[in-house]
């Protein structure tokens, strides 16, 4: 089952190689094409149906010109188009209600919709932009100096591998098993809700990356089987009980039934 | 076996019930009367004692086969499971095989066997503490006799331990300089360095909302006690709108602009404390949940910690690097008997 | 024996076995000890095999055990990793973690191994765990295994040892983390915690001694403890032969069950095999320890989810669910009873009871014979009940232990599940207490209710005078046997204050602790049916029938 899932380390290295040449190529075509399409030039176009889009969908909490609300929500002036891919493209924005922990729920809205609304935003003023594919690419990157930088900076709340795991007060820092690079990125960027900054001279844009190649190796499976979640100590003591005890028991039941 | 199975029937009620003995009637197994079903029951055994060998021949095919070594993480991961489900099959192989035949083949009606009280004799008692008088008599240490030879033995045998116990507990600590604990790497001037690799920290570098693990500068360097040194001075540099912030009193030159440092080491039993909630300037310890304010003096605000983290004082050298004015102005980390002396 | 020596067909393998015993029993006597072993006779009840489960698992640790050292380096010199694996390449790490990872990943089957000998352990632990807790709901520990309990005890708190320090072995950094609490509740004894600190790990924090020496202790001292303990634990069982659950014909002056040799050589022998199988099941299915997810260990680093293993939670959520607000200084000195008390205080008395329970409930029932019959549960409610509020109060520390995980699962909030904790820490096994007394007593109603009416058949009668009834079906002997052959005892009587001389007698203050003691065991009890109580109900019965027959039932199932 899971072992197929697992083999494609092997099997799917014509796979993979294939798939990094055509992104290369990809990312080569669009070097020499849409780089000024990144947010910092973003067309005019684009920043008024962002400002539209704002306007019916954000501006209740963050205000008309997104001056924000004492109490309710933030200005987002300067926050920059990497935390509006970051909020909305992951559905954290916009929230149902004010508070501490934004829920990830899904998007509602599409690429381009999500690229207008962080134009309009970045045209406020000037703040960190969303991060092209190289300096999000996992096969450019150290995962070794990546689980140092993680280790140190992250796991504490993401937990060792990026589990996820419980903040103060109810919140809770999440999993980042189906996190996309990109939005792992931004959220160091610009250090979303409860999460601190990591700007570039704390951790540079190739420690970034080092730290996805990391998180990436994770998904390639656990060598020793199933994971358990990676809570650790917790979860292997309650498979202990349950699974353990409960068939070993189930055993002794059997041996001391009498036969028929 | 020994069953008194007395039925009382009319007369007087007795005071209580009597034990009606083990039940004579033994309800006979299907293989107990049907020869089809213990060759049944035996071909059953047979069958699980040879998936006991398959077992095995799939762990050593497993080992044969196994693809482990280099960044193989699907091979490690096969390897494990194939051998480990071999292993687990010739084990309960061989397992259920032996209890299905005790089940179904060995006898299953109870027999009894009696028990004798745990007490010794009372011939057997007195004998003992007879070989005991005359041992003691012919030792010549009889009740009340050679004080002196019982004293001093009892003295020799207590104390000689200590000649072993002495040496060896004295080198188990070291140099015993308890002290240590009260010093780390921060002096004035040193630089404050991120973690793990060491480079250094521009104030400007420092925006609002970010957290730097800090090591001393030179920690890396460091030819001896390195996991010492770091286990006492690690620190988190934080910055916050210097509104946000509540400087305490007598700290004021502490902090720089917003920027201040604590000790990372938690004053409650010693984890790194590091959960850094930006919004709350709330700081977490993940071990047991000690939160301290960080806007406040690092005060506690939940959890089984007493005291607020210890603050590092720090400043801003020409060059614009952050550096310590001084070390600790208190040990760092857990409680200890002799913390204040 | 006899019966082979007929059988000609293999009389030459006969003959050979019948000499080689021969030279054995000549040099050892093995032969009387055969004799006395071969048939020995153990009741049979799966209940009766936890501590075999805990004996197995332990084989098991030895086995695997052996097979890690061969890999193992027990050294906390700093090495540059040189392996492939991605995620740690080029890392500085000990010598003990190196080779921790070296044969997970390099050494085939080297995982395996690893993670049957984690798996084992916690095997191990919880039915040791669970072996007591049967010995004492079924009042096993009483005379004359009072030894055997304080033996088992031992044996646990061992395994304990043996546990932690394997846990730490690797030195990664979980595991690091934990050793940092251990250091941190130790410093907070009064006078001699920095001592302490100090000579365990050979200096500062973390040191460089440490490793080595948990390894003496993890792969001789404790494993040699826990062998020699263990023999002696079942030198005992055999002396004294084993319990049996009350029923028909079964005494305290005999065992009734099933012979050792061949069926119990066969069910338990073959019981190993499963435990071991159950075991490497659990090996190839789930990764335990992943230790290169943590790292090697640094000081720094600390990741969500850091907790011991299950056996030691229950001293880490004590740990915090403690407030923090007592912490004192006392003439300069600093005393952390925030520490102190969990990590230290609490754990003491809570072993402490346990370790002295056989002779704390002594002190209540006064008894002297030899018990051999084991009590269901139910006919001693008390003890019953302060076990399920043992129970309970461990569990509240556990689910504290791991509250952050709890949290996270359930969407709460760690501080509220802390206070809430703080408030059912208490409440809870004092409630379980009540409860579980309770329904005791109410089963050992109900099986006076059995008794006295018999069994619910559901057939119903209808009588002329239109009365209906149900027909209930005696208990047989057997039956009846096991629901009134206990002792419902009394309180202990406490003899007067003074003697006849009219002086204040000696022992009076702990005679009378010993009979206040004695009513909170015994003051509530439900007593077991009488024969007379029986007649009684049975002559009600019949008188019943009586009166319906003289009305003529339309139902002819009444007529037996």
């Amino acid at each position: 089952m899971r072992t197929v899932a697992l083999k494609r380390h092997h099997r799917a290295a014509p796979l993979i190689l294939m798939f990094a040449l055509l992104a290369g190529l990809t990312m080569a075509a669009s070097f020499a094409r849409s780089e000024p399409a990144q947010a910092t030039v973003a067309s005019e176009d684009a920043i008024q149906e962002g400002q539209k889009l704002f306007a019916a969908n954000c501006a209740t909490c963050h205000g008309l010109s997104a001056q924000g609300q004492d109490g309710v929500a933030p200005t987002l002036v300067g926050v920059g188009a990497a935390a509006v891919d970051f909020q909305v493209g992951t559905g954290r924005m916009p929230m149902q209600a004010s508070g501490p922990q934004a829920i990830a729920k899904d998007v509602q809205f599409n690429d381009k919709q999500i690229a207008q609304l962080a134009a309009y935003v970045a045209s406020l003023g000037p703040g960190p932009s969303v991060p092209d594919a190289e300096a999000v690419d996992a096969a450019l990157g150290d995962p070794a100096n990546g689980m140092q930088l993680f280790r140190t900076n992250c796991s504490m709340c993401h937990g060792s591998v990026g589990g996820g795991g419980a903040l103060s007060q109810g919140k809770y820092a999440p999993a980042l098993w189906a996190t996309t690079p990109t939005h792992i990125y931004e959220a160091m960027l610009v250090g979303p809700q409860s999460m601190p900054v990591f700007n570039d001279a704390n951790m540079t844009p190739e420690d970034k990356r080092d730290i996805i190649a990391f998180l990436e190796e994770q998904r390639d499976g656990a060598p020793g089987g199933l994971s358990l979640g990676t809570i650790g100590p917790v979860a292997e003591g309650l498979w202990a009980w349950l699974l353990g005890m409960g068939l070993i028991v189930g055993f002794t039941v059997w041996i001391g039934v009498r036969s028929s | 076996m020994s069953t008194d199975n007395v039925n009382h029937q009319g007369g007087a009620v007795d005071e209580e019930f009597t034990d009606p003995g083990v039940p004579a009637d033994h309800r006979p197994r299907r293989a107990d009367v049907d020869p089809k079903a213990a060759n049944r029951a035996e071909r059953q055994v047979a069958a699980m004692f040879g998936l006991s060998v398959l077992g095995t021949v799939i762990a050593i095919a497993a080992y044969v086969m196994s693809d482990v070594g280099g960044d193989n993480i699907a091979g490690v991961q096969n390897s494990t499971m194939l051998m480990g489900l071999g292993l687990f099959l010739a084990m309960i192989g061989i397992g259920t095989g032996a209890i299905h035949w005790a089940k179904t083949l060995m006898r299953d009606h109870d027999m009894v066997e009696e028990r004798h009280e745990l007490r010794s004799s009372d011939e057997a008692r007195a004998g003992a503490v007879d070989n005991l008088k005359e041992g003691a008599k012919d030792s010549g240490i009889g009740v009340g006799r050679r004080g002196l030879l019982k004293g001093s033995l009892v003295t020799a045998l207590a104390i000689a331990p200590l000649s072993v116990l002495v040496p060896a507990i004295g080198n188990l600590g070291g140099d015993w300089n308890v002290s240590k604990f009260r010093h780390t790497m921060w002096k004035q001037g040193v630089r404050l360095a991120k973690d793990p690799d060491g480079s250094l920290i521009k104030a400007s570098d420092v925006t609002i909302g970010s957290v730097f693990h800090v090591i001393p500068d030179g920690l890396t360097e460091l030819e001896h006690h390195q996991l010492e040194e770091k286990a006492k001075a690690v620190v988190l540099l934080i910055r916050m709108s210097p509104d946000d912030l509540n400087v305490q009193p007598g700290r004021e030159d502490w902090s720089f602009d917003g920027i201040v440092a604590y000790s990372k080491i938690c004053t409650h039993v010693g984890c790194p404390v590091a959960l850094y909630e930006q919004q709350t300037h709330h700081l977490l310890c993940p071990c047991h949940q000690s939160t301290f304010d960080v806007a406040n003096g690092a005060k506690v605000v939940f959890g089984p910690a007493k005291r607020a983290l210890p603050q590092l004082p720090i400043a801003v050298d020409d060059e614009g690097y952050i550096i310590a004015k001084d070390d600790f102005n208190e040990p760092i980390g857990p409680s200890y008997w002799e913390r204040l002396k | 024996m006899t019966e082979v020596k007929t059988a000609p067909t293999d009389s030459r393998l006969n003959r050979a076995a019948g000499s080689t015993a021969s030279y054995v029993d000549e040099r050892t006597s093995i032969g009387a000890f055969t004799k006395f072993i071969a048939r020995k006779i153990f009741p049979d009840h799966w209940s009766f095999m936890l501590g075999e489960i805990a004996l197995y698992s332990f084989v098991v640790l030895l086995l695997s055990g052996v097979i890690l050292t061969a890999f193992f380096v027990p050294s906390m010199d700093i090495v540059e990793y040189e392996g492939e694996f991605a995620q740690l390449k080029g890392l500085e790490m000990s010598r003990a973690f190196e080779s921790t990872v070296h044969m997970s990943f390099e050494v085939p089957g080297g995982l395996l191994m690893r993670q049957i000998h984690h798996w084992a352990a916690l095997i191990f632990t919880a039915s040791i765990v669970t072996h007591m807790a049967r010995i004492f709901f079924t009042g096993a520990f009483r005379k004359p295994r009072e030894l055997n309990w304080l033996v088992g005890f031992t044996l646990m708190i061992l395994s304990l040892a043996a546990g932690f320090t394997g846990y730490s072995l690797p030195d990664d950094v979980l595991s690091g983390n934990g050793l940092r609490i251990i250091d941190g509740v130790i410093k907070s004894i009064p006078l001699a915690g920095s001592y302490i600190s100090y000579g365990l790990f050979g200096g500062e924090f973390p040191g460089e001694a440490l490793i080595p020496r948990m390894f003496t202790a993890h792969i001789l001292l404790i494993p040699a403890l826990i062998l020699g303990l263990i023999a002696l634990h079942l030198f005992l069982v055999f002396l004294h032969k084993h319990t049996q659950y009350p029923g028909g014909g079964r005494t305290d002056k005999n065992v009734v069950g099933l012979p050792l040799f061949p069926v119990y050589m066969a069910k338990a022998g073959g019981f190993f095999f499963v435990v071991f199988g159950v075991i490497a099941l659990l090996a190839a299915v789930f990764q335990i320890n992943p230790v290169w997810n943590y790292g090697p260990y640094d000081p720094s680093p600390v990741s969500a989810g850091t907790q011991p293993d299950w056996y030691m939670l229950f001293i880490d959520g004590a740990l915090r669910i403690m407030p923090g607000n007592f912490e004192y200084v006392i003439g300069g000195f600093t005393l952390s009873l925030n520490v102190l008390i969990p990590a230290v205080v609490l754990p003491g008395l809570f072993f402490g009871v346990l370790a002295l329970y056989p002779w704390i409930e002594a002190w209540a029932t006064g008894d002297r014979g030899e018990k051999h019959v084991l009590d269901r549960p139910r006919n001693a409610p008390t003890r019953t009940a302060l076990g399920v509020a043992l129970i309970t109060f461990y569990v509240v520390l556990v689910l504290e232990g791991s509250n952050d995980i709890v949290a996270s699962l359930f969407s709460l909030s760690i501080n509220d599940l802390t206070l809430m904790f703080r408030i059912t820490v208490i409440v809870l096994p004092i409630l379980a207490f009540i409860i579980a007394k309770r329904l005791a007593m109410g089963l050992q109603r109900k099986d006076r209710e059995l008794v006295l009416h018999g069994h619910e058949t559901g057939r119903i009668v209808r009588f002329d005078n239109g009365e209906y009834i149900e027909v209930h079906e005696p208990l047989t002997e057997q039956e009846r046997w096991v629901r009134v052959s206990y002792d419902a005892l009394k309180p202990r009587e406490l003899a007067p204050e003074l003697n006849d001389r009219g002086v204040r007698r000696k022992g009076y203050r702990w005679d009378r602790f010993k009979a206040a003691w004695s009513r909170f065991y015994f003051e509530d009890r439900v007593e077991p049916v009488t024969p007379a109580e029986l007649k009684a109900a049975e002559e009600h019965h019949a008188h019943e029938l009586e009166s319906g027959k003289k009305a003529a039932p339309e139902d002819p199932a009444i007529h037996p």
